[in-house]
Formats: structure tokens, sequence, C-alpha cells
């Protein structure tokens, strides 16, 4: 089967008309695999809904128990037929749950990756290489700048400005599903043991995570009337909260920002922030080019992000290569917070 | 390197001055010598690497990149110190080879010794050897575009901060001191005794004004105060005095105690005789103070040739006098300072050197006329140069900073007008990512038919999120590009009206309105005005013409 014809972009998403399903689509369908819990990818109210156990479980947690008509768990590494295809789910590396989607028929394998990392994050899974014929790949950080450090050493320049600055709340802005547990484990890895306060918005998802086995510590929620008092404390909060009201209570705080848009100036300074802490949830440009040609594929799809230069790329490797221009994915809070032209 | 690179990276995005003193001041306590003095000596703008050119950069990554990527990543990040310092390769190291990062001793001793066609072999291998902050500091370092919001007074500060010490101690010695700085570091930190201050020139803080707000008039008595005109030129300190040798030395401070003598030698021989003047810096021409806009010019030449020099003649107008001989007059009240100003400068004329004059009034409404109208108050030919008033408090002594309750700036108001965005182009630096330059116009009737006209450019007067906000404008209302400019949609019907503030107008046979506009920045977006109900060229023809009345051209 011409893999074209297995999946194909439609208005809603990634569509497999073999399979009669959509995978992760932006609008409601009868049937979807998610990848993963962001909500750029998973999205309330399809009849019925394929994912990990922990994607259910995070969707329900953001969107209640009824988010779906229907839900079945997917176990990583199970071949499950539907209709005329098989999928598996694999590990993605993402964030808790994360998984890349397999979808195979007639001897061709197509390779979903949905979001995806190959840095260590002692949060979930490490990302699974998946053989396959046509990979499927995000682009969010698809230029040869994009080159993230090692996450623990952006955490010990957090921990060196709270040394520096004990006088001065640290406020930490990170999205709330995946990297703000990230941080707070580099945190414990570094040795810190204090309370880590968080905003309010965060509270479900830290505490899921941690009844998930991930020993976050303790997690205090800051509530309105102690803000003045958490000096040299570090907060975890939504990246825009760092500028709404809500964050202009704490004494004298330095803003910190978890994110791989971290990486150039221009950025940080547009999100008016002291510390750029560069962690992201994405693989930087040499894992993207690395996984690409682990997987052994001869042909690339790139879904969103910066996909200019990945198809170029792709070229000079002789994989042929194209962009499926899909729209509604990116604002999972990694983001490009103001520019429209890289923002989905 | 790297250390100083962290600092440099973590000092561009601090915005509070307490914070940066107490940065710089760690690094310096966990740095040793000599690199923390080479990094005081780059803060303090003591470097110059006349080799190093964005030429050779863009050939070092241009061998080691394809050509496609490159493209493609510096149009994203819009620096190119900063697109290198992201590219450049990772490179293995055989085990004999030296990785260690370098010193940023070592990276100024070589730059200083190497010959030029060894530049790019020790720059390739230094940027190997860093990290993507220290090739950014680097890069920046050597070409010259280190800004970090750091004046030189800010890390003499810190250096202060070392030892418990004023700033002003550390100015006391510091013309006698060259990098990197083993003995100043040694005494601040009590190791050491103190520099001797061989400078007979030294740089002494000035003391500023705050701005007047209009309740303060009420409270303050005009028998208090004197007034004199503000200039529209640059604050500067005229320093003299005879070293060790015999031989004079006079140098010329900006108001942060940067050393501008090299840029100004025509009016180093002005000041003959030991003693500091507080004054300002401007251009004469034909007898006439000129604007700022001709200053500027002399300003943006980095050649001083004889012919700047005597196509745009310097001049210091002197207002106060901090030494006099050996007296040190900065305790004394004003009005006996400035008694012994005149006294000194009528002994020591230069054409060079002249008092600025005082304005006479015995009201407020009296000042309020005089600032109103600077040319019929005395300023005659040198209106044009008169950008408001200052106003002293009679018995205040010469104090650093900006002590409350002393002394006052009264400024003319800017001007304002509405005009429509009409062309964007992306900005430079920090602002690279946005289009952060706005082309504006006003309406004008041409041969019958309504249009816009060009009439000034404005970089600034927004904040980051109205920034945000109008690159977001620009993308959505592109219409046409030529190059990096992005023509955007303004017609009647549809259109960003601008209100643009500026300082004043010139008349300019280069700008097709005819009209030229200084300092003008966006003081407000009115998203909801309608484009039609911007101003008209006629507006700002009128603003010209009463300016000309006030000032003849
Ligand atoms: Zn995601
Ligand atoms: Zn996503």
């Amino acid at each position: 089967m011409k893999p074209a014809d297995l999946l194909f972009p439609r208005p809603e998403g990634l569509y497999c008309p073999a399979g009669g399903f959509f995978i992760d689509p932006v609008r409601p369908v009868e049937r979807a695999l998610i990848t993963h819990g962001h909500a750029d990818h998973a999205r309330a109210g399809h009849g019925a809904v394929l994912a990990t156990r922990k994607t259910l479980a995070i969707m329900a947690v953001r969107y209640g128990d009824s988010f779906a008509g229907s839900r079945q768990e997917a176990v990583l590494g199970e071949r499950l037929p539907i209709n005329n295809v098989t999928v598996s789910f694999h590990p993605a590396g993402h964030v808790l749950g994360s998984a890349q989607i397999a979808v195979e028929a007639g001897g061709t394998r197509i390779v979903v990756s949905g979001d995806y990392k190959r840095a260590s994050d002692p949060t979930c899974q490490p990302f699974e290489i998946v053989p396959c014929d046509v990979f499927v790949s995000e682009a969010t950080f698809g230029l040869p700048i994009f080159r993230h450090p090692d996450a623990g050493r952006e955490v010990a320049r957090l921990l060196a400005s709270q040394a520096l600055f004990p006088e001065r709340a640290h406020l930490v802005g990170a999205y709330a599903l995946g990297k703000a547990q990230r941080i707070v484990r580099l945190i414990r890895q570094a040795g810190y043991d204090r309370p880590i306060h968080v905003h309010g918005a965060m509270e479900k998802l830290m505490a899921f995570y941690s009844s998930e086995g991930v020993s976050l510590g303790e997690i205090v929620p800051v509530r309105a009337t102690d803000r003045a008092r958490l000096k040299g404390e570090i907060i975890l909060c939504p990246p825009g909260s760092l500028q709404d009201l809500w964050s202009r209570k704490f004494p004298d705080p330095v803003t910190a920002f978890a994110s791989g848009w971290m990486q150039t100036r221009a950025r940080a300074r547009q999100r008016g922030v002291e510390l750029p802490l560069i962690v992201s949830d994405h693989a930087d440009w040499p894992d993207l080019c690395r996984t690409i040609r682990e997987t052994g594929c001869s042909e690339l799809w790139v879904t969103h992000g910066q996909e200019d230069a990945l198809v170029h790329w792709a070229a000079t490797q002789g994989i042929r290569a194209r962009p499926l221009h899909l729209v509604g994915y990116g604002d999972d809070g990694e983001a490009e917070p103001v520019s429209g032209e890289q923002a989905a | 390197m790297n250390r100083f690179a962290a600092l440099l990276d973590r000092l561009a995005f601090e915005p509070r001055r307490n914070a940066k003193i107490a940065l710089i001041a760690d690094f310096f306590r966990n740095t040793p010598d000599p690199e923390r003095g080479y990094a005081l000596a780059a803060m303090t703008g003591g470097l110059v690497f006349p080799q190093a050119k964005a030429g050779l950069i863009r050939q070092l990554i241009a061998e080691r990149t394809d050509p496609v990527l490159f493209a493609l990543s510096y149009d994203y990040v819009g620096d190119l110190s900063e697109t290198v310092a992201l590219l450049w390769p990772a490179r293995a190291f055989s085990p004999e080879e030296s990785f260690a990062a370098p010193s940023l001793s070592g990276v100024i001793e070589t730059l200083a010794t190497a010959h030029k066609s060894a530049l790019p072999k020790h720059l390739a291998g230094w940027l190997d050897a860093l990290d993507e902050t220290g090739r950014w500091a680097l890069l920046k370092l050597i070409t010259g575009a280190l800004r970090i919001g750091v004046s030189a007074r800010l890390a003499k500060t810190a250096v202060a901060q070392l030892g418990g010490l004023e700033p002003d101690a550390i100015e006391q010695v510091w013309h006698g001191l060259l990098p990197p700085y083993e003995d100043l570091f040694a005494w601040v930190e009590g190791h050491g005794p103190m520099p001797e201050a061989r400078d007979p020139a030294p740089f002494r803080p000035p003391m500023l004004a705050h701005a007047i707000e209009d309740g303060d008039f009420a409270r303050l008595d005009p028998a208090d105060f004197t007034a004199e005109w503000k200039w529209d030129g640059i604050r500067i300190q005229a320093a003299s005095g005879i070293d060790a040798a015999g031989k004079r030395i006079t140098r010329l401070y900006s108001r942060t105690g940067e050393e501008i003598s090299n840029a100004f030698p025509d009016l180093l021989d002005a000041l003959g005789f030991d003693g500091a003047i507080d004054g300002e810096l401007l251009i004469l021409r034909e007898g006439r103070v000129q604007s700022f806009n001709v200053l500027q010019q002399r300003l943006n030449r980095k050649q001083v040739s004889a012919k700047l020099i005597a196509d745009f003649p310097a001049l210091i107008r002197a207002y106060d006098l901090l030494i006099d001989g050996a007296d040190d007059l900065r305790p004394l009240p004003f009005a006996e300072r400035r008694a012994r100003l005149e006294a000194r400068l009528a002994e020591h004329r230069s054409a060079k050197l002249g008092l600025s004059a005082l304005i006479p009034f015995g009201t407020w409404e009296e000042l309020a006329a005089a600032r109103a109208d600077p040319a019929s108050a005395g300023a005659e030919g040198d209106a044009e140069a008169v950008e408001g008033c200052m106003i002293k408090r009679r018995d205040s002594p010469y104090l650093p900073g900006r002590p409350k309750g002393l002394w006052y700036k009264w400024k003319r108001d800017p001007r304002v007008i509405d005009a429509v965005l009409m062309y964007a182009q992306r900005g430079h630096g920090k602002r690279s990512s946005f289009y952060s330059d706005f082309t504006f116009g006003v309406w004008r009737n041409e041969g019958g038919t309504e249009g816009l006209v060009p009439v000034g450019k404005a970089y600034f007067g927004f904040t980051d999120e109205e920034l945000a906000a109008l690159d977001r404008f620009v993308r959505k209302h592109t219409i046409d590009r030529h190059g990096p400019v992005r023509v955007v949609e303004a017609n009647a019907e549809a259109g960003l009206v601008l209100e643009v503030a500026f300082e004043g107008l010139n008349r300019s046979t280069r700008h097709k309105s005819g009209v030229a506009m200084r300092f003008p920045r966006i003081s407000r977006i009115r998203w909801d005005k309608p484009a039609r109900e911007a101003d008209r060229l006629e507006t700002l023809e009128r603003m010209l013409a009463s300016a000309e009345v006030t000032s003849p051209a």
C-alpha cells in the first residue's frame, strides 16, 4: 500500500481511512488515537479514544471523566488490529504517558511520533526507536541553532541564582504538564529538599505525577495570602502567570522561564525573563536528525514547526521529505509566544 | 572566558541596577587575577580589537555550515554573533590536543600580539573550545558590540562593593590604573596599599536634576533659585591638572565617566588651568550654537579628522566649577561656585570655553515665559539648542547622584502628532526577531489626490507588550515587501494610527515631506483612531513656522 493512501492529512488531523481513525485530531471525531496529553494533541469530545493508560488518566484530570464517549487503553509495545490495519504504541519520551503510534498495513509501516525528545527525563519513559518506512516527525526546534544543553545544568543555574539572591522569590514559568514535574525532579536531584511552591493551576497534575510514582518531594500550593512571605523560595507557575498580576505580589521576584525557546536571546527578552532556562520537551536539531536516521525511514513527513530546514536537511541525506502543513499544533507551552510566523 | 560569558549573559537579562552590581561583585569575588581585571576592562570600555571584523566571522561559519541552513538560522536569530555562537559545530578533540576553554586574558593577549593572518586560526580554535554562551560573548567582545547595559560607573561600583568602599573612592584612583587592575583589587580587598592617585585629571561623579512637577512651583520660592538654559548638547566634565612629569593632562568625560577626550581633541587645550568644569558640549557655527542634530553628525564619525573638526567646531558652555586650583569647591553653595566660575573664565579667556548664561527672572511665570520663548529671553541665536531650563537652589552644594530638592530640570513640552504606520523593518540585536523600526506618515493632498507622505521613523517609545502587538499587526497587514522592509496596509479606511512625540522639527530637503523630526518616539498606539483622522502635513508645517518665529533661521 502506498504510504500516502494509508495516512494523510485532513482538516481534522492525520487520517487513516483503512483503520477509520484520526491521530491527534484537532476537532471532535468518531475515533481518535492520541499520542499524549498536551492540549493541542488531546482534545475533549471524541466518540472513542485509544491512548496509553497514563494519557487517558491525564485527559480525565484535565477535562473531567466524561472527556470521550468511550475509551480504550493501549499497552506500550502491543500490536492491536483496527479494521484493516495494525497499530502499536511506543514510548516517545515527551511527557508522562506519551507515545509514538505505528500504523501498519500491506507491508508498509508509518510511525507518527507525536511530540518527542531524546534527552533524559526522570519523569517519563525514554523514547524508543521504531524502524519504519515513513517517519512522521514534528519540527518544533527544527533549526540547527537549537542544541539544548543538559537540563540539569540549567536547573543548577536556577539554584545558583537562588543562592546569590536569597532575599528574592524565584518564579519559574513552566508548562503544567510535563515541564513543571521535570523541573521539580531535577531540582530534587540537585539535592534541594525545601518545599517547592506551585501555582494553583498546577496542583492536580503534580498530584497525578506523584500518584504515578514520580517523587516530587514536598509540593505546597501558593495561596493568595502568602505570596509576600515567599522570600527566597522557588515557585512554579504557568508561563502566562509570569506577566500577570499574580506574579507581582512576590518579594522582588527573579523571573525564570523553562523552555526550549529560551535558546535565543531575543525571545527570552521578549518574555521579559531575567533567568532564561533552556529546558525543552522536544527534540533539538541533532536529536531530530539522529532519530530520523535511526528509524531507517526512506521518507519523512514533517508535521509542525520549522519544517523548511528539516526538509532541506533530509534531502541532503537522500531521504524524501515533505511538510504536511498540519494546523492547530504547537500551543503546548513550547509554542512561540508572539511571532505569528512560527506559532501554529 | 566561560565564567565571564556567563556573567555577561546574566547581566544582559537583569534590569535591576542593584542586582547587576551584586552579580558583578560576585564575579569579582570568585574570579582570580588577572581574569577579573580584564573583565573589568571589558566592562569599562578599556578594550579595543581593531582586527576582528564581521567578514572573518562569516567566512569561518561558511566553511562549517550548509549555506541554506545558515541562511534559515540567521533569518530566525537576526544577530550574526548569536547565530554563529549557536551554529558553531561541536568538534571532537584528539587526546593530544588542548581543548581547554581560553581565558579572557589569553584571548586579549593573543589578539594584542598575534599577526593578522593568524587570527582566523586563533578565533576558530577558541570557538571550538567554548560553550555557546562563551562563543556569543567572545564574538560580541571582539566585534565591539558588547551591549549589556553596564556602564563604567556600575562596574566600578561593584569593585567598590568588594571592599565596602564608596564608588567615588575608585574614581579617585581610576585613571592612574591599567588593566588587569591587580593593584586596584589588592587595595579594595585589603591586602595592598591604596594605588597612588597619579591622575591629575580624574572624573568626579556629576550632580543630576529631578524633573520639576507642576505642584513644585507652589512650594518653591523663586528667590531661592537661579535658572539657566538647559542645552541640547552632551553633558561633559572637563578636568585638567599637571602630572608628576610636569605635563598638563586634560580629559573630557561623559556624564557616566567614559573618557571622550579622543573624540574632541580640539577642546583639550581650552582648559588651560588646574580644575574641573561641569558643562555642555555644543557645536558652534557662525557664532550660533547648533541643534543636537548637528552635534550628532560629529558624534557619528569614528575618525576625527581635521576637516570634521573644522566643519563641526565644538565648544563648552560651562555651568559649574568643581575644582579650582587646589580647592575642591563642591561643598560650597552654588552661588559661590558660580562666582568662582565667572572669575575663573574672565581671567582665562578661550573661544572654546564660555559661560552658560543665567536667565533673569523674578517669578515662576516670568521663567515660564522665558522657557516658552528662549530667543527673546537672552538665548537669542542659540535658542534652537535650548531644550528647557535648569533651576538650581542658590545654596546647593555639588552632590554626586540625584539629591532631592536642589536641582530641577524643566523641559519644553515635546510635541505630538498622530501619524499612520506605513513601513516596518526588523530591529537589531535583541529585537531582531521583531518588526520594531516603524516609518510613519501624515496626510497631504498632492495634485488633488489624498495620500500619506512619510515624515519620520521611530524605534522606541513602546513597551515590550506594545512591541509584540505592533509586530503582530505588521505581520498581519503586510501588503508588499521590499527586501527587509514590509509595506503595511495604510489608507483612509484601514491603517494604524501612532501618536508620535518628538523634540523638534527641521526643514529637510532629503525628506519628501520637507520636514525632519528630532527624537521621534511612539508615545501611544491609537488602536481606536481611524486612519483618516490622523494629522496632516500642514500641521507639521505650522509647527515648523512657529518654531522659526521664535528662533529665526
Ligand atoms: Zn506535547
Ligand atoms: Zn505539540
